[in-house]
């Protein structure tokens, strides 16, 4: 069960957090007790909890990264 | 990192993930690899990945001889039968409400009958989203007794680990048939059954449980395996990593998924899940009993156990799947939901049969709602 989604705290009021999905998703019910998190932080929510928070450039650098590489295979291959 | 904050960096993350572009050239590096293998058989344990794959036609992407196989990812269809069979038989006799996501109230269990049907006979069943709405239901009702009906895999556990930590009203108790990926995977990789070639491993599972408990799996069947996300492109770029070791013959624990998956997982909601919860052997459904995979709660929290609390029998043996379906080899990635002969013609989404064809974490169910219904949807 792998069902997550990824959002941006926007308040935070003790375990519980409001959060942005995105698109005009807004929750303001989910608990963050799981992770360590705060506000303007990205997290992935399963089933009410934020399970982890994102990493912002790690998720950004390994793109970009992984853009660069099929960028070079391709050349070399050519 | 301030930068991030006033920018749109879900759009922005997302967009990159899912660029067809560069989809593209994995998909042409990936064509090339096929080319010096034979046929390849890669296998995920997720309903989400499943999504991923069928939502963005991944499948017709691949050369013939890659094939990416969905195995047991959807806790509602490996929930055992007989568990759905005793919570049914026990809610009616002791007059106690039921608690359950909504997938699972439409699983049938033995006997043909799900929760919903149980509802025409008098069960009082609520549908929630989340543990925390099971505990104010019960606040609110405090005349009433509940049992909330725990399932789903390590990604869901903590959230119920923690609140048993944090106490639950007197009158809910929580059946627990909540169960650990990590050893279903070391069961693929030594299964009889079939051989696979490579592991895409589930990325928001092994978020909370890291890489770390998949090692000795690994040690012991070495095959390739990748963490990986949810986008088309993490799924592309799996599957790419997956060949690239398989063709230098150089089997390693990879993650693709870094932004979210570690070695050592999400080492606070682990404790607090190891808090509550022993491993146990455990049965699930379509395959079997499985060792050290389900989370049974530990004596000193016996008082919010429903098993304890109502004697509801700890299942030991996988029964019932309905006559004709197919769903243990489905779950188990023996065969696609095609070769099923129910599938979309007696089980469909509307009315399904087995548990495969009522989550929306299902193979079968993903299945028919993106329309897959033969062999030339699948690969383009």
């Amino acid at each position: 069960m792998c069902l997550g989604y990824p959002g941006k705290i926007v308040e935070i009021r003790g375990d519980y957090a409001k959060i942005d999905f995105g698109g005009g998703v807004i929750k303001d019910n989910i608990i963050i007790s799981l992770v360590d998190a705060k506000v303007g932080d990205y997290v992935i929510v399963h089933a009410g909890y934020a399970i982890q928070v994102l990493d912002e450039d790690e998720a950004l650098k390994t793109i970009e990264t992984w853009r660069e590489y099929f960028e070079v295979i391709d050349q070399v291959d050519k | 990192m301030i930068n991030s904050l006033s920018r749109d960096f879900l759009k922005e993350i997302l967009a990159k993930y899912r660029d067809p572009k560069l989809a593209n050239k994995i998909v042409f590096k990936i064509n090339e690899y096929a080319k010096d293998l034979g046929d390849i058989l890669i296998m995920h344990v997720c309903g989400t990945h499943e999504w991923t794959i069928t939502h963005y036609g991944i499948r017709s992407l691949l050369p013939n001889n890659i094939e990416v196989r969905a195995g047991p990812g959807c806790p509602v269809c490996i929930t055992p039968a007989s568990d759905i069979d005793s919570i049914i038989e026990l809610c009616l006799e002791n007059n106690v409400s039921i608690i359950a996501y909504g997938d699972m109230s439409r699983a049938r269990g033995s006997k043909g009958l799900s929760l919903e049907d149980a509802k025409s006979m008098g069960l009082d069943l609520r549908i929630v989203y989340s543990i925390q709405d099971a505990y104010s239901i019960a606040i609110n009702e405090s005349d009433k007794k509940f049992i909330f009906f725990g399932v789903g895999f390590d990604t869901t556990a903590p959230s119920t680990a923690y609140m048993v930590l944090k106490g639950i009203p007197k009158n809910l108790s929580i059946i627990s048939c909540y169960r650990y990926i990590p050893p279903a995977v070391g069961a693929l990789l030594s299964s009889d059954d079939l051989e696979i070639d490579g592991l895409i491993n589930p990325g928001h599972s092994s978020t909370v449980t890291g890489m770390s408990p998949y090692k000795k799996y690994f040690d012991k069947y070495p095959k390739p395996m990748v963490f990986a996300g949810f986008e088309p492109i993490d799924v592309l770029i799996s599957i790419y990593m997956i060949l690239k070791q398989i063709k230098n013959g150089e089997p390693k624990m990879e993650n693709e998924y870094t932004r979210s998956v570690t070695w050592n997982g999400n080492v606070k909601a682990m404790d607090i899940l190891f808090k509550v919860f022993n491993v146990m052997d455990g049965v699930w459904r379509g395959i079997g009993v499985i060792e050290e995979s389900a989370f049974e709660f530990k004596d000193k929290f016996k008082s919010g156990n429903a098993r304890a609390i109502y004697n509801i029998e700890y299942p030991l043996m996988d029964i019932g799947h309905p006559k004709g379906c197919r769903c243990a080899d489905v779950i188990k990635g023996k065969i696609t939901p095609l070769e099923c002969p129910l599938y979309m013609n007696i089980c469909r989404p509307e009315k399904p049969i087995g548990p495969c064809m009522v989550s929306i974490e299902g193979t079968c169910r993903i299945w028919a709602e993106h329309k897959v219904i033969d062999k030339l949807n699948i690969r383009g």
